[in-house]
């Protein structure tokens, strides 16, 4: 897996704010009695949108208690999967596919695009600490590449040129939209549909 | 090509709307009922009888899967699971049936969990589809306020709650025991098999595990039968695919096609053609990347099912086909493959954790001209000692695009690693381990 390390600067305390408390004990209610424990991924997630895109140790120990189980577990399901971020991210955290159906369309253009625009090195924030980037596999949007993830979004269809555009845009704070920048309509084939044509525009 | 009447997938593009009212429109809900009141062995049967194969990945039969559940429930309820964890380099089908045909996922849940007794249903989907998760919820909130399904589900008598279970960018929870430990709050690494998840699986209770595209075409096949399902594709590779065609290709697309459909059909007809023309196809990878590729030679008449590609040493898989053509370093694509599996190893077998990134570092060094002649062989060695030796199927998923690689572009590797080891020049080096090495008449 990854390499993962949380951060150096811990805050003391973590709680869920209500609303959060509030899907927290929805979440909780879809797993059978005493079955608790299975709440611990959405429980994370729930932490890292309250706290700015990033999970702190005060966290994990917090949701421990909430589901009843040992620190360590928590502490070892957020380090195991990689969309936990153990260190903060900046508001807009991109995310470059580079894995090879992106790779042989030129996801190392994208890549470029972000050095230039946001920090030299990948997990590092921008000057004004509102970005960062990494590379990250395969984001399952393959007849799409290259692509990027902003936050929860999917870019696709890109160039360098589209990223520098989409980068500027959330470096001025605003949210640029997403799916395809050539265009096209989801994932039919441009200019060359064969099939189901009958309900093309209808 | 599938006449479009015969399509599965009729909002494959989204041209018709993703909601309930359009779903029934396109023949989604309309006879549940009567579907499920024909009974359990029927479904089953029918599913049988259209020899509809799990579209995951490894192609198991799924009327014979349904028919592990016990037939009885005892103390223990039983779990249907779908697994939407849709993450091989080259796949993107389940994410436009998440967002596209919902519908048709909730229902096919109904009809499986009626089929296998199950009450609950988990949907795990992969982290990243977090907006196209939303789509399901919301679809799945439509369906509980038509009573589609929840208490009394369609009026058949029959409870179901859906729930979505959200992973967090793991690979190998897309392997359907690691797939359960993490929907149970554990890291996500596979376990033992057996006991089979159809017998133990989640919380230890019966649980059967299907992939989304499998599913979300039962509800098809049951309305227009198992035998006209059947009819599609050849025998034992029936009915309808949705294909990924991704890479080089002038129009890359999802496309749902028949089975056995020639590959050459795929990328000219639906895909646009290879960029820079048919003759500058250099490989294609058929079935996600952990399936060996295909050299051009072979492409010409590969007919795309899992059968003719098992023959051809490969495996329709996921059926996501990467197309790489003759300006891509084949090397590189395949290191950078090989760098995906090193990231992606739960770490819980040795010669998983450690030999996925030997076979990274190997090719990268082969990739720039640096291994020296034996590391070819080596390597194929390395991929050997990994295959077969894991817990879950990860080990050969691995290993078997590198074996790929060797078996048809060992030639180019050589070309490009002619550095030999052996000191030709025979220098006094008295402290030297390895005199037998030198060359004695240099």
């Amino acid at each position: 897996m990854s390499l993962k390390r949380p951060a150096k600067e811990q805050p003391e305390n973590f709680v869920f704010s209500s609303s959060s408390l509030d899907m927290a004990n929805k979440i909780i209610a879809k797993y059978p009695k005493g079955k608790q424990q299975s709440a611990v991924m959405a429980l994370l997630y729930i932490a890292q949108r309250q706290n700015n895109n990033w999970i702190p140790l005060a966290a994990m120990k917090y949701i421990a208690k909430i589901l009843d189980m040992p620190y360590i577990k928590v502490y070892e399901v957020a380090t195991f999967y990689s969309m936990y971020n153990l260190s903060p991210v900046g508001k807009y955290f991109i995310q470059v596919c580079t894995t090879t159906p992106c790779m042989i369309r030129g996801a190392n253009k994208l890549v470029e695009a972000c050095k230039e625009k946001i920090s030299e090195n990948e997990s590092e924030l921008s000057p004004d600490k509102s970005c960062s980037w990494m590379e990250v596999e395969c984001l399952g949007a393959c007849v799409n590449a290259p692509m990027m993830q902003i936050n929860d979004e999917y870019y696709e269809d890109l160039n360098k040129e589209k990223t520098l555009e989409i980068l500027d845009k959330i470096l001025k704070g605003d949210t640029p939209k997403a799916a395809s920048y050539r265009g096209r309509v989801n994932n039919e084939p441009e200019n060359n549909r064969k099939t189901l044509i009958e309900f093309k525009n209808a | 090509m599938l006449k479009d009447k015969d399509r599965i997938f009729q909002n494959l593009y989204n041209d018709l709307g993703s909601d309930i009212v359009s779903a029934q429109k396109r023949g989604d809900w309309v006879n549940t009922k009567e579907i499920i009141n024909k009974g359990r062995d029927w479904i089953i049967n029918e599913v049988k009888e259209s020899q509809l194969r799990g579209r995951g990945g490894a192609g198991f039969p799924t009327g014979l899967k349904w028919s592990f559940a016990p037939k009885e429930v005892g103390s223990r309820p039983h779990y249907l699971v779908i697994n939407a964890d849709e993450s091989e380099p080259g796949t993107c089908k389940d994410r436009d049936i998440l967002r596209f045909e919902p519908h048709k996922l909730i229902e096919g849940c109904l009809i499986a969990s009626y089929a296998v007794q199950a009450h609950v249903c988990y949907i795990y989907i992969r982290g990243e589809y977090f907006v196209d998760g939303q789509k399901l919820q919301a679809a799945i909130d439509e369906a509980y306020e038509k009573k589609l399904i929840g208490k009394d589900a369609s009026r058949t008598g029959w409870d179901l709650d859906i729930y979505i279970h959200y992973g967090a960018g793991a690979y190998i929870c897309g392997e359907e025991t690691a797939l359960l430990e993490s929907i149970e709050g554990n890291k996500g690494q596979p376990r033992l098999k057996p006991p089979f998840p159809a017998l133990i699986g989640l919380y230890g209770c019966p649980t059967i595990i299907n992939n989304v595209e499998t599913i979300a075409v039962v509800p098809t096949i049951l309305r227009r039968g198992g035998k006209w399902f059947a009819s599609l594709g050849r025998e034992k590779n029936t009915g309808t695919k949705i294909f990924c065609i991704s890479g080089n290709v002038n129009s890359p697309c999802n496309v749902e096609e028949e089975m056995n459909i020639p590959l050459k059909e795929l990328i000219e007809v639906h895909a646009g053609g290879v960029v820079g023309g048919w003759d500058n196809l250099q490989a294609v990878i058929p079935g996600g990347s952990s399936m060996p590729l295909i050299p051009k030679e072979k492409c010409e008449t590969l007919t795309m099912d899992f059968d003719s590609l098992v023959a051809e040493k490969s495996g329709l898989g996921t059926a996501g086909v990467v197309v790489i053509n003759k300006d891509q370093d084949i090397i590189k694509c395949m290191a950078r493959i090989a760098r995906f599996y090193k990231h992606e190893s739960c770490g819980q077998c040795t010669p998983c954790r450690e030999g996925s990134g030997w076979m990274w570092r190997m090719l990268e060094r082969m990739a720039k001209g640096e291994a020296s002649k034996d590391e070819i062989e080596m390597l194929g060695d390395v991929t050997k000692q990994i295959e077969g030796h894991t817990i879950c199927a990860f080990g050969e998923g691995s290993s078997w695009p590198v074996q790929g690689l060797l078996r048809h572009f060992k030639d180019e590797i050589k070309k490009r690693n002619k550095f030999d080891p052996i000191v030709k020049e025979n220098k006094n080096i008295p402290y030297l381990v390895d005199q037998h090495l030198l060359d004695k008449n240099a």
